[in-house]
């Protein structure tokens, strides 16, 4: 394909030991011989590390949290169109996603294109209406239940059996062996990302994901199926390889079209001891692990700036399995004068 | 192949005794005896055919690799790369 000269911007480029998409998405940006253009870095904080990697982004700027609202949000996208020629926005946190979905001719209007679910898709994925949506179309799910009050955890034994996975709407789940402990997760999600929350059923067995992009129209337009080989404590993928599971496309192909879906996703799926699959949650947007199908051979990433830009970009190529990935924490050593520019004018032309 | 053994046909097998699983992701070291029974499995021989060849490689009684190969074939069974219901005969 040609190459690609656009100027790519990428939000959540945390890089903690929870680490945001955003990292990971550049570097298999990066990592493309296709791939000849710009990246601009946008941050919550001047502090996010991927700001300091070297060389991996041409330019920074700071945007305003969501909870600031749409119209903040969209007058700092205009000011990084206008100052550093944004074409492409790829968007990697949930939470940034409801002021964007359905506002893609605002972006298209300022010049820059974004790949993204409609309002109604992402919110048919959440996880507190998954359970209803794959009910609906024979995707295999653990049951859940929403939750507004946390007395009703009281009782929720007459419904399933501990252990059950309580979830916060956005992010986090704690595994609750006990009405009490179930009450305390409650509080502690709810405290952080407010309410409903979720309980779900909880399966045991291999975690198993896929990054994805839908086309909006039921097919998928590349997938790249991951196992999980080495977990932190809060579950997160440190190393993975990628798998040959016919049975996890298939459930992944069916989830898409029930959805309809556009853009980016992860699906985090469990197969039990039986070889059973389970659906746990769809997430609207890259993980963290993206760059690993740039390294097995389908860069998703690249292939959703290249849509976001109004290119097609028809079948991507398969992906090689046995590709594995394995995450490093490592300090970077920087001058505190690299924090200067971000914090006091809030953009940098240059990363350090 | 032979039935209830394409499991072990989509194996990844390394000389040095490295084995990758692509569908399950997992991964496993095995040494040069076992490495040759899977590989002897996957292709179809049976136990006689095993015990003989293993015997003109490795040091041991035929008793010894008879329920040595029979105890690997085990363990296949119980990491799910060979049906429940395989038996080496």
């Amino acid at each position: 394909m040609a190459v690609f000269t656009g100027t790519v911007a990428v939000t959540g480029l945390n890089a903690t030991d929870n680490p945001g998409p955003g990292v990971p998405v550049v570097r298999a940006l990066r990592s493309s011989p296709e791939f000849a253009g710009r990246i601009i870095g946008l941050a919550y904080d001047a502090m996010d590390p991927g700001l300091f990697l070297p060389d991996l982004l041409d330019g920074a700027m700071l945007i305003p949290y969501p909870s600031a609202g749409r119209d903040a949000l969209f007058a700092r996208l205009a000011h990084a169109r206008r100052t550093f020629g944004v074409d492409v926005l790829i968007p990697t946190l949930d939470s940034e996603l409801p002021a964007l979905c359905d506002h893609e001719h605002v972006l298209r209007a300022m010049g820059i294109g974004v790949y993204l679910p409609t309002r109604a898709q992402y919110d048919m994925r959440s996880k507190a209406r998954l359970f209803e949506l794959c009910e609906n179309h024979d995707v295999p799910v653990p049951r859940s239940e929403v939750l507004n009050d946390p007395n009703a955890l009281y009782s929720i034994h007459e419904r399933f059996s501990f252990p059950i996975a309580v979830k916060g709407v956005f992010y986090g789940a704690t595994i609750a062996y006990s009405a009490s402990e179930a009450v305390a997760a409650f509080h502690k999600q709810a405290a952080e990302w407010g309410l409903p929350i979720i309980v779900q059923e909880f399966v045991a067995g291999e975690e198993l994901n896929v990054a994805a992009i839908g086309d909006g129209e039921g097919g998928l337009i590349g997938a790249v199926p991951m196992k999980k080989l080495m977990l932190t404590k809060q579950g997160k993928g440190w190393a993975g390889v990628t798998i040959h599971d016919a049975p996890l496309m298939a459930l992944a192909r069916r989830a898409v079209a029930a959805m309809k879906w556009r853009g980016p996703l992860e699906l985090e799926v469990i197969r039990d001891a039986a070889g059973g699959y389970h659906l746990l949650e769809i997430n609207p947007r890259f993980p963290a692990w993206v760059d690993l199908s740039a390294g097995a051979g389908q860069n998703l990433p690249l292939a959703c700036a290249r849509l976001a830009a109004g290119e097609s970009v028809g079948t991507l190529p398969d992906y090689r399995v046995g590709a594995a990935f394995v995450r490093a924490s490592v300090n970077q050593l920087v001058d505190i004068s690299a924090f200067e520019a971000l914090t006091v004018h809030g953009e940098r032309a240059k990363a350090s | 192949m032979t039935a209830g053994t394409d499991r072990l046909s989509q194996l990844a097998i390394s000389p040095s005794g490295f084995i990758f699983d692509p569908r399950s992701g997992s991964t496993f070291t095995v040494n040069e005896p076992a490495r040759f029974i899977l590989e002897a499995i996957r292709d179809g021989l049976g136990l006689d055919a095993i015990v003989k060849t293993l015997n003109d490689h490795f040091a041991a009684g035929a008793a010894d690799l008879r329920r040595d190969t029979l105890e690997f074939a085990r363990r296949l069974r119980d990491s799910g790369l060979l049906p429940t219901d395989f038996e080496l005969v």
